[in-house]
């Protein structure tokens, strides 16, 4: 009883606090993020004082079997569906900022859904949403089973899920609002940013804790990166969300960083942005869901050692090669594209590493679309992994740069590698999370695989074409010596590109919306009628022995 | 998992690594400076080594109507399609101007020179067009670029500029080490009214604001619209830094390695 009361406390402070706040606002997306805020402490205070048990409720509301498992998984049964949901979402906006780079009456003539403010928007609900549930949620489901122990501090755990998806609303209303600022990746506001420092710090602690309380002797190389991505993205987001804010009712702020600086940070926290949380949190995945699936030990303990480490070291350098040709000194240029050259060795290390799990296993690529979806996602990652150090040559960069190949070789990465790995890491989850025989259907699983990977083709083929037409159009010099295109005549150019990239989109969004159906079937307890995937055929007219069929 | 402990590789090369995966506090300060290094010698020498800004005239912060203009500009997402930053080659040099100089962004918080060229870079636009074109181009791009891709921004002109908290916004900044002056802040609400105000005493805000335009920018001179802001935000880009006057040149042309 006490702790319900302590609790009770605490959620009612918070009300007060964040009504306060909106009372107070000097801007009127300051008062609906407070409102917001006191929303989600009155839930929070109405089920501490209904005293429901939180196991109950959650086995209400996702349909859960009865035999419970071991470990703690109520909040990755939430994370998956959260990663399901979120990824729907960010594919859509994807989708529709794709359509309004063709069409631009799409924009609606609205501030709210105009395209400087939609790709804010579609870049954190895949990265961060997306992207971020699905790391929280597999962390907490890798870390428990490599270290035989349950989750250290449960509560903690609850507030880190919860107050992350708090911290998605936040940023994601805040985008339609207008509420950015500027940096990219790094768009949410100062109190945002406190915010999802404090549920960091305490997913370290949740991590860290369950760590600690392990009865295996030794840290799996999953949690090595898990844990270098929990410390590095806390390093980058409070470094590079250093601002000062206007006011403490207000949502704007200005940072620290001023110009060069303030370039240099962002894009020292930008690409560790994907070094670390796109990079490392998916490796973390791969180096515990492809064993699994394919049920074959790492191929190589010392390779994921200097995997690990010198992929950690090096990524961190690389940011300046975000700046070729800027007024960022030379010297920082330079060292940024040495390292991301470098870069290249530790990142092929961990693809090596991930296929060679195959060994003895390669028929499974034929027999089971989760292991091929596992083995596409490690491709495109090294595919992204050469092209990333390649477009960080300064002489690449400065025909890539500014240009849609840059859109082009996230794509690739984002979709190939961490939607693929992602993709994979759910269809492996959710028969064992709700305690199903199978999956709902292994039919749609394939289906969803060619869809998502003709998708991908579309949308980095597009790009690759966009980029380099666009790059050769804006430095083209004419017989007489003058430059043949105006700016816009590159912009008509591509035109029939967007339209691909756009066609590439939906088919991948097509693919999740397969997926998210045969998970919402899976999670209801339906096993579709269909037949295996693979299965020698069987004739039994021919399975008979010859004998001589007298004349007629 | 299994690799782990089946592995028998010779305890001389890989044991201290094996003491390291059993201690989480070990490996956790090892890892953190593993990160930690690249930054430190990247970022923390452009605090002081000296050329990495170069010395030129003429850069100041901006007046309070520029600023909240480029608050406008950084509220709508710009930068995610328009660049401010031009690099040192010959088509871009003859497109956009002279290559931008560090020191022209050394009071943009934020920084705004974006990734991507959706549409032009804007370093330089200032000038570039009349303010009639830009109100146009804003409301309607299409009307005047008919194969343009950016949406409209109608709604700027209609709306009234929130002019409020304009001294907050300009001490936040003098706080965040923009060199505003304490005349420049005591008079940041008179000296934003008075940019956009052809009547305004266009003397005293030039004595604060060298270059400083004064002028109705959106053609509702009744007014004080976010149209305004933008459009004086726009019109000042690129435009305070002489980077074509011998002098400046003469100076350039002498930076090596920087």
């Amino acid at each position: 009883m006490e702790s319900v009361v302590s609790r009770s406390g605490w959620w009612l402070a918070a009300l007060f606090i964040s009504t306060v706040a909106m009372a107070k606002a000097i801007d009127w997306g300051f008062a609906v993020h407070m409102g917001i805020f006191a929303l989600a402490a009155l839930i929070g205070l109405v089920i501490s004082l209904r005293t429901t048990d939180f196991h109950a409720a959650a086995r209400g509301i996702l349909r859960l079997p009865d035999d419970q498992t071991r470990y703690d998984d109520d909040l990755i049964r939430f994370g998956v569906i959260a990663t399901v949901f979120w990824g729907m979402a960010g594919f859509l906006v994807g989708l529709v900022i794709a359509l309004q780079l063709a069409f631009p009456v799409l924009n609606l003539g609205l501030e709210w859904t105009s395209f400087g403010r939609l790709r804010p928007l579609h870049t954190s609900a895949v990265i961060f949403a997306f992207g971020g549930s699905a790391l929280i949620a597999t962390s907490f489901y890798v870390v428990q089973r490599t270290c035989r122990a349950r989750l250290a501090f449960p509560g903690l755990a609850r507030f880190v899920f919860w107050g992350y998806q708090l911290f998605i609303v936040l940023a994601a209303t805040g985008y339609l609002l207008g509420i950015s600022q500027g940096k990219e990746y790094a768009e949410p506001e100062w109190y945002v940013d406190l915010w999802l420092t404090i549920v960091w710090v305490a997913y370290l602690a949740v991590f860290v804790g369950t760590i600690v309380k392990r009865t295996e002797p030794h840290i799996y190389v999953a949690n090595w990166f898990y844990l270098s991505f929990i410390l590095t993205v806390a390093m980058l987001h409070v470094v590079n969300n250093m601002n000062v804010p206007v006011s403490l009712f207000g949502s704007k702020s200005y940072p620290l960083w001023a110009g060069v600086q303030g370039a240099l940070v962002q894009w020292w926290y930008g690409h560790n942005a994907v070094g670390f949380f796109l990079t490392a949190g998916f490796l973390a995945m791969m180096y515990y869901f492809v064993p699994k699936q394919a049920q074959r030990p790492v191929y190589s303990y010392r390779l994921s050692i200097l995997h690990f480490w010198s992929l950690i070291f090096l990524y961190i350098w690389a940011g300046p090669h975000h700046l070729h040709y800027t007024a960022l000194p030379d010297w920082a240029q330079t060292l940024g594209m040495v390292f991301s050259v470098m870069l290249w060795m530790p990142s092929w290390g961990g693809m090596i590493n991930g296929l060679m799990t195959l060994n003895g296993a390669w028929d499974k690529v034929r027999t089971d679309p989760i292991i091929r979806m596992m083995v596409l996602a490690l491709a495109f990652y090294g595919m992204s992994t050469f092209e990333g150090p390649m477009m960080s040559v300064k002489s690449v960069n400065s025909l890539s740069h500014y240009t849609d190949w840059t859109i082009g070789h996230v794509h690739s990465g984002a979709l190939g590698w961490n939607g693929m790995i992602t993709f994979s890491c759910i269809y492996f989850l959710v028969p064992r999370l709700w305690g199903r025989e199978r999956l709902y259907s292994l039919r749609m699983v394939n289906w969803h695989f060619w869809l998502a990977t003709l998708g991908i083709v579309f949308y980095a083929s597009s790009m690759w074409v966009a980029g380099i037409t666009q790059g050769l159009m804006w430095r083209e010099y004419g017989a007489d010596g003058y430059l043949v295109n105006s700016f816009v005549e590159t912009v008509a150019a591509l035109h029939p590109m967007y339209l691909l990239r756009a066609f590439g989109g939906g088919l991948f969004l097509i693919g999740a919306g397969v997926m998210t159906f045969n998970v919402w079937q899976t999670i209801a307890g339906r096993l579709r009628d269909e037949l295996p995937l693979y299965q020698p055929k069987h004739d039994p007219a021919a399975d008979r022995p010859l004998t001589a069929v007298p004349a007629e | 998992m299994t690799a782990q402990a089946n592995d028998a590789a010779p305890k001389e090369d890989w044991g201290r690594h094996k003491k390291m995966e059993r201690n989480v506090a070990l490996f956790g300060v090892a890892a953190f400076a593993a990160v930690t290094i690249g930054g430190i010698v990247e970022i923390a020498p452009l605090f002081w080594i000296d050329n990495t800004i170069e010395k030129v005239e003429g850069m100041r912060p901006y007046t309070p109507l520029e600023q909240a203009g480029r608050d406008i500009y950084v509220r709508e997402g710009c930068y995610v399609c328009h660049s401010q930053m031009i690099r040192p080659f010959r088509d871009e040099v003859e497109r956009y101007g002279h290559y931008s100089l560090a020191a022209e962004s050394m009071y943009d918080r934020p920084f705004q020179w974006g990734s991507k060229r959706t549409g032009p870079d804007l370093a330089r636009v200032g000038g570039r067009y009349s303010d009639e074109w830009h109100v146009q181009h804003l409301t309607d791009p299409r009307a005047v670029v008919p194969e343009s891709i950016m949406p409209t921004y109608a709604f700027l002109a209609k709306r009234d500029l929130d002019t409020a908290n304009i001294t907050a916004d300009l001490t936040a900044l003098y706080r965040a080490g923009t060199p505003y002056t304490k005349e420049q802040l005591d008079k940041a609400d008179a000296d934003l009214k008075a940019q956009a105000d052809p009547m305004g005493d266009a003397a005293d805000l030039n004595k604060r604001y060298p270059k400083a335009q004064v002028r109705d920018f959106d053609g509702q001179p009744d007014r004080l619209t976010e149209m305004d802001a933008l459009v004086a935000y726009l019109q000042v880009l690129g435009t305070l830094v002489d980077v074509n006057s011998a002098k400046a040149q003469e100076e350039l042309a002498k930076e090596k390695g920087r």
